[in-house]
Parts: structure tokens; C-alpha cells; sequence
């Protein structure tokens, strides 16, 4: 399947649901990605089982802050410089590149690596959502190093680590990216095809465009959230999603720790009872308690829509008063096993609570 | 003394206003030369009040003539582009998200060129001046003569697009340019796109301003005269002349600056209900809401500082009928064909004027062509005109705590019951020419936005710097420093990136004259 223009306006706002209230704002990565195709023809978009096992697969993301990349987004040569300098290191050609990130910007930025090299684009990613960290990956979590990798800048000035653990890259890059102007291109977890097969979340990239679709048809049939919730449950993970809460933002606390946005979203119901939800966030949405009582929990997705249109709503236009659907979406069970839960589960982001499937909450 | 006046698409309206008290005022229509409608409007407020004209201070216009203009795709000129980024942002090239159509009006003379700073201030890349030259040389060959030009990280370090408008001055003579750190904040495309248009506007921009000139001048009004912007506040004519895309919301903010007047009362809901549709908007501090998401103009994704509207399809000549028992009120509306089709003017249309005509509470037109409608039929849509008027207001509100709401455009007589969730609702007298009221408050604001280092300033220092910064832009735009305060003040901590830094957002205005 070719993935044309239009279909990524849909694509970017399935990636800003799966974004999970952070992940940036996909608007850039799509008008990078437009560019990139208009130039470049569309790429192919293949499902894991299209990939020979000894395929050589590359992500390709971009890694900073958000407010940075909306002034200063990429040239294009440095997205193919990560590319290429990580061949160069593993003596590989890529046969294809994968997002390591569906959620936000960087489901995007591989579209374009793909239109930019003539490349497939694999149907799968490695977060089945948006996550902080470079650790945060189910391919790490199975067993495929995150390193060697390269980071590149728009100088295409071009760095490739090598380190044991995901964790010690992830603190690496991250020092190296604020140097280097808080926006790199990032190239990691070279892996085989069949390592793709087994330790990917696969066919998010059509899931983010189905999601897209779904709300924009629904807009045209008058109900957007119910034909979101019919789009999710047809899907094979992500199906047990509900409305947890209808409410409006009351309350919005915000404060930085160690670099990362920890906030609150306390909404109070719109049906007149005095029921109220508080949504914790760090970057992406982390917990929904109602009334102290966990209604959903990373890694579940705990989605934010507008109560009238279903657009995703980022979790740095939040604002007084705003009227919001909270949705809670089971992540897929490949996310939800003890080795996962250890690397992107509650307790990986200072939670007290214990992960429970959003289903039986 | 003042006067206010709102040259819109249909009507141009005009104040007297002495001491916040609104001594005259009228409606005329808007002519396609502009000036002889200002001139019409006028002379009707002034008539016998020459005795009193020594005293006048100055005259405010607001205007959506530059909205509507880029919007129909009138009078627009083709745009040399240069935006010095590289070897950054080469992927977003200008005016990729587009219109195609648009994109035929401006043309492709587009150049991008090395330079450009990082986050923090520091130097991306050297300002590669040859390549601007040649530029310039381009532009030359093409007979374009006004440019827009951009640079990355520009409102935080604005050398570099300064450096390059010298250069272009001396390669191209008289052309006009628009520096886009003048007029957007971060977010290169939405700045650059904000930049474009302007420029694209700088011949009718001319022209209009001179109507407003000549119409003044022709009266013998030797004052100074101003042209409200999209936040409210003031700016002088030679600066829209420069700038007319800074008045590209200004008509909503006028409107409720106007209720702001009209009610005195700084924070308040206002709905302004006019023949299509109704527009909801907070007043905060006396200046409407902004909205934290990008509007779109024309098709053009911008960043301008925009008031926060709620619209909603009721208004005074909305289409009411009945369906399987229940009442449907709009979105379709007569709109200014009320006087022809409403029933209470003679017409075969059942619209909210006549509802309200018929419930007894508005006297217009003939109510005796409604008098055979269903009382219990009427009471039905008087409940949900009340009912989406609820709605509205409960939408926009940003607390459960009750609101005073003040209502103004020709739909107020819509409602004649109390709303719940608000505190009271206020009619102010005058309310149909609020706009016109909103342009003739006199204040000037400053704005910055920009990121600073927690870690290496601390807090405090960090917004004393950033408010001070906004203070001296709004005295350097003529505002009084003894009557500056701080409107508002938005802090967003960078994600992603260690260090602290933060996004200050400081917005601050201050009288023009001592009061």
C-alpha cells in the first residue's frame, strides 16, 4: 500500500490520539512528511509479514523538545545522514525503516525517511503509543540492543554511541541533543527482520490512520467519538477502549522535575453529579484516578478528545474550562507482560500503583 | 473626547465618546472607497458638536476590510520570500501547507538562504549575506517589491532578519518588507505564513489607510488616529500601514472590548448574538481570552494572538422549525434578508425575531402576522433559544462559579429570561455599535515571548526580565509607563529537555493619554 498526502492528515491525527497527551504535535512531522512525498513519491507501506527475516530494519525518529522542532525542524539530509551513518557502522544496507514511536511527531518522521530513500516503511513500532525515553521500547524489552546508534543535527555533524544498556544511551543522547540545539535525528535498534516480527507492536501505522479516518468520518455522521470507539474495538489490541469520564478541565497543576513536565488535569463531570477525574501526566498521560480510584493506568492509554469534534487534545493546550472525553484503551498484550510493565509500567514512572488492564477497572 | 469607528463588510459605524460615555452615534453604509462611508459616519456624530472638536484626542478605527480582502483573495500582491534557516528547517519549505490558489496569488519567488539561531540564542548558522543578494537580485528580475522575510528563533534573536532587510534596502531600493519577528512568535511556519500575508496585503493596506486619512483630512480632523489590532490594543496608522495582518481578528476583540466598556465590568462572559450566528467570549482583565490552538485564515495556519470564540449558529434571523414534534432553531439564517422574509416584516420564513415577537417580549415589525402562531409551539422555541444560549455560555465558561453575562449585537432581544449559570445578564444601551466602541479604548500593549533558563536565572528574574521586555515595547508603541499593567502571563516548561528552561509569555498594556 502507498501512503498518499491525504492519507496523512489522518495518520497525524491518529498519532496525536496515540500520543496519549504528549509525543508533540504531529503538524509538523506531517508537513515534513508531505514535503518529503511530494518530492519523493509516496513509500510503501508493508505489514511485518511482507519483511524476509533477514531484512535489515532501522528506526528512524526525532529526538528533543517539541516547542524546538515546530521553530526548527529538519533539512532532510540529516534524517538520511542518521540512516546512513548507522549502515556505515553495522556494514548493513537498510532494507526497510520502522517508527519506534507511533504516538505524536515521530510516526511521521519515518514516512518521510521512507519517501527520502526510497525505502518500505514497516507497519509496526516499537511503543504501540508515545513513551519519555528511548529505553521505553518493546524492542529492548525483547532483547534487540538499542545501540549502536547515530544521532545526526541539520550541521550534519553526526555522533554514533555505543553503550550496554538502553538506559545509558537514552541519559547519553539526551545531553548530546541539548548541545547539538534540543532537535536531532535519531537512528536505532538495527535488528533483522525477524526480530522485527517478534518484539514489534504491529500495525500501528494503519491503526493511527484507521483512528484518523474514523473521527473524520464520524465528524461527517455527527457522532466522531462513537465512530472512534467502533473504529478501536475492530482492531486486535487495542479494542477494550470506553469513555472513562465526560467532564471539563477544572483544575491544571503544572511543575518541572528533572527536566520532565509532571502535571495534573482535574475535570469535574458534565452530567451535574459531583463525580471528578485526575489525570496525571508526565509528558503523556501516566494514570486517571476517579474519585482515588484508578480507572486506567500506563501503559493503557488514557486518551483526551474534544467532547464535540473528538481532536485529540495535547496535554499543553489544556485549559480551564475545556470540555473533555477521557478514554481509556487497553494497550496490547505484548506491552502488558511483567518484562514490559518493568521498563515502560507504572512503577518505571515513580507510580505507586500497580498496573491493572484497563478492562477489569 | 474620541471617536470610534468600525468599518465592517456592510456597515461602518461611529462613536462619540467623552469620558467613557457614549454622546453619539450612528450606521452608515460601508462605501467601496471606504473614505466617503468614514466620511458619512462622521460627520453624522460630529453634527453639532463643533464647539467641542478642539477637545477631541483622537480618532480609532477598527476594520476587517484586511481580513475579508485575504480571505476573498482581493488585492493580493505577489511576495518575495527569503528565509534564512538553512541548513535547517529545509524540509518545511514556506507556504507548504498552503492553498493552491493562494499559492498562485503569491507566486514562488522563494529563496532560502544559510543562517538562523538555536533555542537558546545562540548562532545556528552564520547569515550567509551573498546568497542574500542574490536573492534580491532575483526579486529585481521579477518586479516584485514587497518581501516577507523570516529567520529561525527570530523573536528571541532578531539580528539576523534585521541585517538581512539592510541588505535588500540597499539592493532593491523602495521595496516594502515585513520582518516576521514583528509580527508572530515561535513557530517559524505560522510566523512566516503570518509574514507572507502581510506582505502580500501592503498595497491595499496603503490604500486603505490613506481613505482613512483623506476622509479625516477632508473633515479637518488634525488629530492623530489609530487602528485597533487583533488584542485590542492600539496601533497607529503608519504602523498598519507596515502591519495590516495585526487587525485580522480585530473584530470579535472590538466587540467585546466594546461589551467590556458598555457593562465596566472587566471580567465577564460576552455573547455577541448577531443574525447568524451568536459568538461567546471571555473577558479577562477587560481583553478577551486568547486561544492556545492555531487559527487558521483563509486557509493559512497562523499564530496570531486570537481571542478565544465560541460561535454558534443562532442568531437573529435563524430559520426555526419544527420536525417529528421537536424544534430546530439554524444554523441556515436569513441573515440580512430578515426585513423581507421574517413573517413580522411581511415574508414566509419563520424566524427567532418572530418568535420573540410573538412571545410579547420584542415589538418589531408587524406582530399582529404572528398572532396566529401556537402559544405553546412559541413557548417550545423561547425554551431552546434560552436553552442553546445555556449552552453556549457553559461551554466557555472556566469555572462553576456564576458569570455576569453581557449581550450585545441586533439578536439581544432574543433573550428575555434569566440563564442559568450566570450571575446576571446585562443589555447594555448602544450595544448594537460595540464594536465601534471597542476600537475608540485607548490602550497599547507590548507582548514577549521567548525561553529562559530556571536553572540559570531563577524564576523571579526570569519574569521580571520578561515583563520588563513587555513594558518597554508597549511605551516604545506610545503607551504612558505609569499606567502599564500586566494583562497576562503564561509560563510553559520546555518537555523533553533537561536545564529548566521555560516559555514566558508576558502581555502587557497601558493608556495612551493621561486620563
Amino acid at each position: 500500500m502507498k501512503l498518499t498526502t491525504e492519507d496523512l492528515k489522518d495518520i497525524a491525527r491518529g498519532a496525536a490520539f496515540l500520543g496519549t497527551g504528549g509525543g508533540g504535535d504531529p503538524y509538523i512531522g506531517r508537513m515534513l512528511a508531505t514535503s518529503a512525498v511530494e518530492e519523493f513519491g509516496p513509500p510503501d507501506l508493508i505489514s511485518v509479514d511482507e519483511l524476509a527475516d533477514d531484512a535489515n530494519v532501522y528506526t528512524i525518529a526525532m529526538l528533543g523538545a517539541p516547542t524546538v522542532i515546530i521553530e526548527k525542524s529538519a533539512c532532510g539530509d540529516d534524517v538520511d545522514l542518521a540512516l546512513s551513518r548507522l549502515e556505515k557502522y553495522t556494514g548493513k544496507k537498510a532494507d526497510a525503516v520502522i517508527p519506534i514511536e507511533i504516538g505524536g511527531v515521530n510516526s511521521l518522521i519515518p514516512i518521510m525517511a521512507a519517501a527520502r530513500n526510497g525505502l518500505p516503511l514497516v507497519d509496526a513500532d516499537g511503543m504501540g503509543r508515545a513513551f519519555p525515553e528511548i529505553q521505553m521500547v518493546t524492542f529492548n524489552v525483547y532483547g534487540v540492543s538499542c545501540t549502536p546508534l547515530a544521532v545526526t543535527d541539520e550541521h550534519l555533524n553526526s555522533l554514533v554511541v555505543d553503550t550496554g544498556t538502553a538506559k545509558r544511551a537514552e541519559d547519553l543522547v539526551r545531553v548530546c541533543s541539548v548541545d547539538m540545539g534540543c532537535s536531532v535525528m535519531l537512528s536505532s535498534y538495527p535488528m533483522t527482520g525477524k526480530q522485527v516480527k517478534e518484539t514489534a507492536v504491529t500495525g500501528t501505522m494503519t491503526l493511527a490512520l484507521e483512528i484518523g479516518r474514523a473521527i473524520a468520518e464520524g465528524r461527517r455522521q455527527g457522532d466522531p467519538t462513537a465512530a472512534l470507539l467502533a473504529a478501536l474495538r475492530k482492531t486486535p489490541y487495542y479494542n477494550q477502549c470506553k469513555v472513562l469520564f465526560d467532564g471539563k478541565v477544572q483544575d491544571l497543576r503544572r511543575e518541572t522535575t528533572g527536566g520532565f513536565a509532571v502535571g495534573h488535569c482535574v475535570l469535574a463531570a458534565l452530567d451535574g453529579s459531583d463525580r471528578s477525574m485526575e489525570v496525571t501526566f508526565q509528558n503523556e498521560h501516566l494514570v486517571a484516578k476517579e474519585d482515588g480510584q484508578v480507572r486506567a493506568i500506563v501503559p493503557d492509554l488514557i486518551c483526551m478528545i474534544d467532547r464535540e469534534t473528538a481532536e485529540p487534545v495535547p496535554v499543553e493546550a489544556l485549559k480551564y474550562g475545556q470540555r473533555i472525553k477521557v478514554l481509556g484503551v487497553s494497550a496490547p498484550p505484548i506491552m502488558r507482560t511483567p518484562e514490559s510493565l518493568a521498563v515502560f509500567g507504572p512503577q518505571a514512572f515513580g507510580l505507586n500503583e500497580p498496573f491493572q488492564p484497563v478492562e477489569s477497572l | 473626547m474620541r471617536i470610534g469607528i468600525d468599518v465592517g463588510g456592510t456597515n461602518t459605524d461611529a462613536v462619540l465618546i467623552q469620558d467613557k460615555q457614549v454622546v453619539r452615534s450612528c450606521k452608515r453604509p460601508t462605501t467601496k472607497d471606504v473614505s466617503s462611508g468614514i466620511k458619512a459616519a462622521l460627520s453624522e456624530v460630529l453634527s453639532g458638536q463643533r464647539e467641542n472638536i478642539d477637545s477631541l484626542q483622537a480618532v480609532m478605527i477598527g476594520t476587517t476590510h484586511f481580513t475579508n480582502a485575504f480571505v476573498e483573495r482581493r488585492s493580493l500582491l505577489p511576495v518575495g520570500i527569503l528565509r534564512i534557516a538553512l541548513p535547517a528547517a529545509r524540509g518545511t519549505p514556506p507556504m507548504v501547507d498552503w492553498p493552491k490558489d493562494l499559492r498562485s496569488c503569491i507566486g514562488d519567488a522563494c529563496h532560502q538562504v544559510r543562517g538562523g539561531y538555536q533555542y537558546d540564542g545562540r548562532i545556528n548558522a552564520e547569515l550567509d549575506e551573498e546568497a542574500v543578494r542574490r536573492a534580491a537580485a532575483d526579486f529585481n528580475a521579477r518586479h516584485i517589491r514587497t518581501l516577507a522575510v523570516s529567520s529561525v528563533f527570530s523573536p528571541i534573536n532578531a539580528e539576523m532578519e534585521q541585517r538581512a532587510s539592510e541588505i535588500l534596502k540597499e539592493e532593491m531600493g523602495d521595496a516594502v518588507l515585513t520582518l516576521s519577528h514583528t509580527i508572530g512568535r515561535i513557530g517559524l511556519l505560522e510566523r512566516e505564513n503570518a509574514a507572507i500575508m502581510n506582505a502580500s496585503l501592503a498595497d491595499l493596506s496603503a490604500t486603505v489607510v490613506d481613505s482613512f486619512r483623506s476622509a479625516l483630512k477632508e473633515l479637518n480632523l488634525d488629530v492623530p488616529f489609530y487602528i485597533s489590532q487583533n488584542d485590542g490594543t492600539l496601533m497607529s496608522a503608519d504602523f498598519v500601514e507596515q502591519y495590516p495582518v495585526l487587525t485580522f481578528a480585530s473584530g470579535p476583540t472590538n466587540s467585546m472590548r466594546g461589551a467590556a466598556l458598555l457593562s465596566q465590568m472587566k471580567n465577564a462572559l460576552v455573547a455577541d448574538i448577531g443574525g447568524t450566528t451568536t459568538d461567546f467570549g471571555i473577558l479577562s482583565q477587560g481583553f478577551p481570552r486568547e486561544s492556545s490552538i492555531a487559527v487558521d485564515v483563509g486557509g493559512v495556519r497562523t499564530n496570531f494572538r486570537m481571542p478565544d470564540i465560541l460561535a454558534m449558529g443562532l442568531g437573529g434571523g435563524s430559520v426555526v422549525r419544527e420536525e417529528a414534534g421537536k424544534v430546530t432553531i439554524g444554523p441556515t439564517s436569513v441573515g440580512y434578508r430578515l426585513t423581507e422574509e421574517a413573517m413580522v416584516f411581511g415574508g414566509k420564513t419563520l424566524t427567532t425575531t418572530d418568535i420573540a415577537v410573538a412571545a410579547g417580549y420584542a415589538d418589531i415589525g408587524d406582530k399582529d402576522r404572528v398572532a396566529g402562531l401556537d402559544p405553546t409551539f412559541v413557548e417550545a422555541c423561547v425554551q431552546k433559544i434560552h436553552a442553546m444560549i445555556t449552552e453556549g455560555v457553559d461551554r466557555m465558561k472556566s469555572s462553576a462559579e456564576p458569570v455576569p453575562v453581557i449581550l450585545v449585537g441586533g439578536g439581544a432581544v432574543l433573550v428575555s429570561r434569566d440563564i442559568p449559570g450566570t450571575s446576571e445578564v446585562i443589555i447594555p444601551e448602544e450595544s448594537g455599535v460595540a464594536n465601534a466602541i471597542g476600537a475608540s479604548i485607548a490602550q497599547i500593549g507590548g507582548e514577549t515571548d521567548r525561553v529562559f533558563s530556571y536553572e540559570e536565572l531563577g524564576r523571579d528574574a526570569a519574569l521580571a526580565s520578561a515583563k520588563q521586555e513587555a513594558k518597554e515595547r508597549a511605551i516604545a508603541a506610545g503607551a504612558l509607563r505609569d499606567t502599564l499593567e500586566v494583562v497576562d502571563i503564561e509560563e510553559l516548561p520546555m518537555a523533553y529537555i533537561p536545564g529548566g528552561s521555560v516559555r514566558i509569555k508576558v502581555k502587557v498594556a497601558g493608556q495612551l493619554f493621561a486620563q
